[in-house]
């Protein structure tokens, strides 16, 4: 081991030059903060809150400190996240598919939507999801029944709530699905890799994951029933729907955005991908006689995907950052409870930033981390 | 001898400067702030993002407001012209940041003097220039007159990082009311979502409610309830540690106030002068030396009171001939059965 100055001297110098940096922000924080009598510390996370929030998935009100709003803020922006990372990636899928498609309406179309969705700033559209389309919704009094039981109106999403009886012997038997479709999956492999024989698979699977569940309601006691919304009258022209739940249009606006928003930009990841693979592997795979679908599912698909997941980590990473524009239309997300509200009330402006970059940057490297993870297992595993 | 005189002429000069020096810049020297403001030539003041009455820009970029005439006040006091201010347009949640990273030096936004807020997060409150409550609005044909007719499930809309947020639950709460909060960070968020039936009610400062109706697509449909439910006293804020500033924005509100009790308007301010009212003569700079101790000359109230006006001009102009609050309710002087009482200027 012998390091050589000139090997570690750029380096030495950017460590200290971060270092003082850092250092200069801190001390000029700590001066001002003191010169104009502001304490700084975290104590006041364990204080009462005293304030409410709209739509909480964990219990919730004043009376709770403000770690708690902190937590609710947290679990709404990661709830806005995994809604607009699911369906941005079904859509993103779908039209990333149909712009190839030798079909000159579906091929337009997709790139129509992609153009539209991706040219206009997200704010913009969030505004519109929210404000213009929000205004034609009908008021709750004036909404048509969906199925007879759920009602879109301009104060949300009202559904039918379950009502179980023995959920947990339900639960038991869609695990216990699980792990048999995992097993046979196995066998099936196996069986093919030795004997060259294919099983139906994905048959035996949707029969599973049906019938272990319908057998948990004949034999194991398992109820379901529905607990439908019903209107009630607030005032003389002033209503809302009881019972149920309720999304609120703010989380549906929100959400919504997202997903037509992202999904363009995945939708153009899938393209690439799949226009990645030389067009001689799809001509090679039909001539051993393999279907359409088999040839975009074993052929194609396994090798795009490796062109595809890291463009569209980088997706998933802005969308979660997109939802802090949550604060726009009122859905109480982490920047609009805690960067929002509980900055306001406590004043601890540094504390209370710190702590969301910190969560954002958190959530991120989550994200990132397990899309890694994906991305190396379905690498080119060299043997 | 001529040169004998050009000579003299410089010594006097440089006496005269040397005074001007010591005498203008005794306060300035302690008030960071104030020399600050006099080096730039202008106030640096932050305001609603529009609200009528109180902070309002019109097509032009003209602010308006009783909020607005504070700010006009300071700069006509320590800048000679109420019209070298720069107004900067904060939402609720920027406001005391705004104030504490320096990049204002006063806060005259429709703010609620609370403990919390005057003795934690390095504010000072120097006054109170409109006393307000909470109050909620409706539709008038839910057929709604009281808060004693509100039932669970009512949603509310307001602004987030407002005593708002937390009167609301209180309210709520001693009612036993179940609600829904549905908090936008912007004013005009608000408004546009109630506007829209997102909301049953919409709650705030009356006098905001008053104003945000005239935004409405038809104010006529809304109505304000009858009860108050906190105390919302508005004042403006300063940075804490600027005792001196802070004095100066203290008293050019209290000079309008009292300017009104004693019948001075900016029509009559210059004949005040030759009252025989002592208390007059003080107002209007003709008596004592009420301007020294801030490090201003002995005009600065006379310029507010001539350049902006009193207390009660600023309302009527801003508030009552808008049609917002033509009743000034707890907003009128002591002696005509409000709560306006500032101390006396001597």
């Amino acid at each position: 081991m012998n390091f050589k100055l000139k090997d570690i001297g750029p380096q030495l110098m950017t460590v200290i030059a971060v270092v003082l940096v850092f250092g200069f922000f801190t001390y000029n924080a700590q001066v001002n903060m003191e010169n104009r009598g502001i304490d700084f510390g975290y104590g006041f996370l364990s204080q009462e809150s005293s304030f409410d929030v709209q739509f909480s998935l964990i219990e919730y009100d004043g009376s709770h400190s403000y770690f708690r709003a902190y937590l609710v803020g947290l679990l709404n922006t990661i709830l806005v996240s995994v809604i607009g990372i699911f369906f941005a990636t079904i859509l993103g899928v779908i039209v990333g598919i149909a712009r190839l498609s030798p079909n000159y309406l579906i091929n337009k179309f997709a790139a129509f939507y992609v153009e539209f969705f991706r040219n206009i700033p997200l704010l913009l559209q969030i505004f519109f999801w929210y404000f213009a389309a929000l205004r034609a919704l009908p008021l709750p009094q004036d909404a048509e029944a969906m199925f007879g039981v759920a009602f879109l109106t301009i104060k949300g999403l009202f559904v039918p709530a379950f009502i179980w009886q023995n959920f947990n012997i339900f639960l038991y038997s869609i695990v216990a699905a699980i792990i048999a479709i995992i097993v046979i999956r196995y066998q099936a492999k196996k069986l093919q890799e030795t004997q060259g024989k294919q099983t139906p698979v994905l048959l035996i699977s949707i029969g599973l994951i049906l019938i272990l569940p319908l057998i948990s309601f004949l034999i194991g006691g398992v109820r379901l029933s529905f607990e439908v919304p019903v209107l009630k009258q607030l005032a003389t022209t002033s209503f809302i729907y009881e019972g149920g739940v309720s999304l609120p249009p703010e989380l549906i606006a929100l959400a919504l955005s997202l997903s037509l928003y992202t999904a363009t930009f995945i939708a153009e990841c899938v393209r690439a991908g799949i226009q990645g693979i030389g067009k001689g592997q799809k001509e090679a795979a039909a001539s051993i006689g393999l279907t359409p679908n088999q040839v975009l599912k074993l052929v194609v698909m396994p090798q795009a995907l490796r062109i595809i997941i890291p463009p569209t980590t980088n997706q998933y990473l802005n969308l979660t950052k997109n939802s802090s524009l949550a604060a726009a239309i009122a859905y109480p997300d982490l920047v609009l409870v805690f960067a929002g509200t509980a900055l306001m009330q406590t004043g601890k402006a540094i504390e209370i930033v710190s702590i969301t970059m910190f969560t954002y940057l958190s959530l991120s490297i989550a994200i990132s981390l397990f899309m890694n993870w994906y991305n190396n297992k379905i690498a080119i595993q060299e043997k | 001898m001529f040169k004998y005189l050009k000579q003299l002429t410089s010594l006097v000069a440089m006496v005269a400067v040397l005074f001007t020096f010591t005498t203008e810049s005794m306060a300035a020297k302690k008030s960071k702030t104030l020399k600050n403001t006099q080096k730039k030539g202008f106030v640096r003041c932050g305001v609603s993002q529009g609200l009528p009455g109180f902070s309002n820009a019109d097509a032009a970029g003209n602010w308006t407001g009783i909020d607005v005439d504070v700010c006009r006040a300071v700069a006509a006091a320590v800048l000679g012209d109420a019209n070298k201010v720069k107004f900067t347009p904060l939402s609720a949640k920027e406001r005391f940041t705004a104030l504490t990273s320096g990049e204002i030096d006063i806060l005259s936004r429709n703010t609620t003097w609370t403990l919390s807020r005057d003795a934690d997060i390095g504010l000072t409150f120097v006054g109170v220039n409109f006393y307000d409550g909470q109050g909620f609005m409706v539709r008038k044909s839910s057929g709604i007159t009281s808060t004693s007719q509100f039932k669970d499930g009512i949603s509310a809309c307001t602004n987030i990082g407002t005593t708002t947020e937390l009167n609301m639950r209180d309210f709520f709460n001693s009612k036993g009311i179940k609600y829904e909060p549905v908090a936008f960070e912007k004013a005009d968020e608000v408004v546009a979502a109630y506007d829209a039936g997102r909301c049953d009610t919409y709650t705030t400062d009356k006098s905001g409610l008053a104003a945000q109706r005239t935004k409405m697509s038809n104010p006529d449909e809304h109505l304000v309830l009858p009860e108050t439910v906190s105390k919302e006293p508005l004042g403006p804020v300063v940075r804490q540690g600027d005792s001196v500033w802070e004095d100066i924005v203290r008293w050019s509100l209290n000079t309008m106030i009292e300017a009104e009790e004693y019948g001075i308007t900016s029509a009559n301010a210059d004949m005040m002068k030759t009252s025989d009212n002592p208390a007059i003569k003080r107002l209007v700079g003709a008596e004592g030396e009420m301007g020294a101790a801030f490090g201003l000359d002995n005009e600065w109230n006379l310029r507010i009171i001539k350049q902006v006006g009193n207390y009660g001009e600023s309302y009527k102009r801003n508030i009552a001939d808008t049609g917002i609050l033509p009743d000034r309710g707890p907003n009128e002087l002591w002696t005509k059965g409000g709560i306006l009482y500032v101390p006396p200027s001597r």
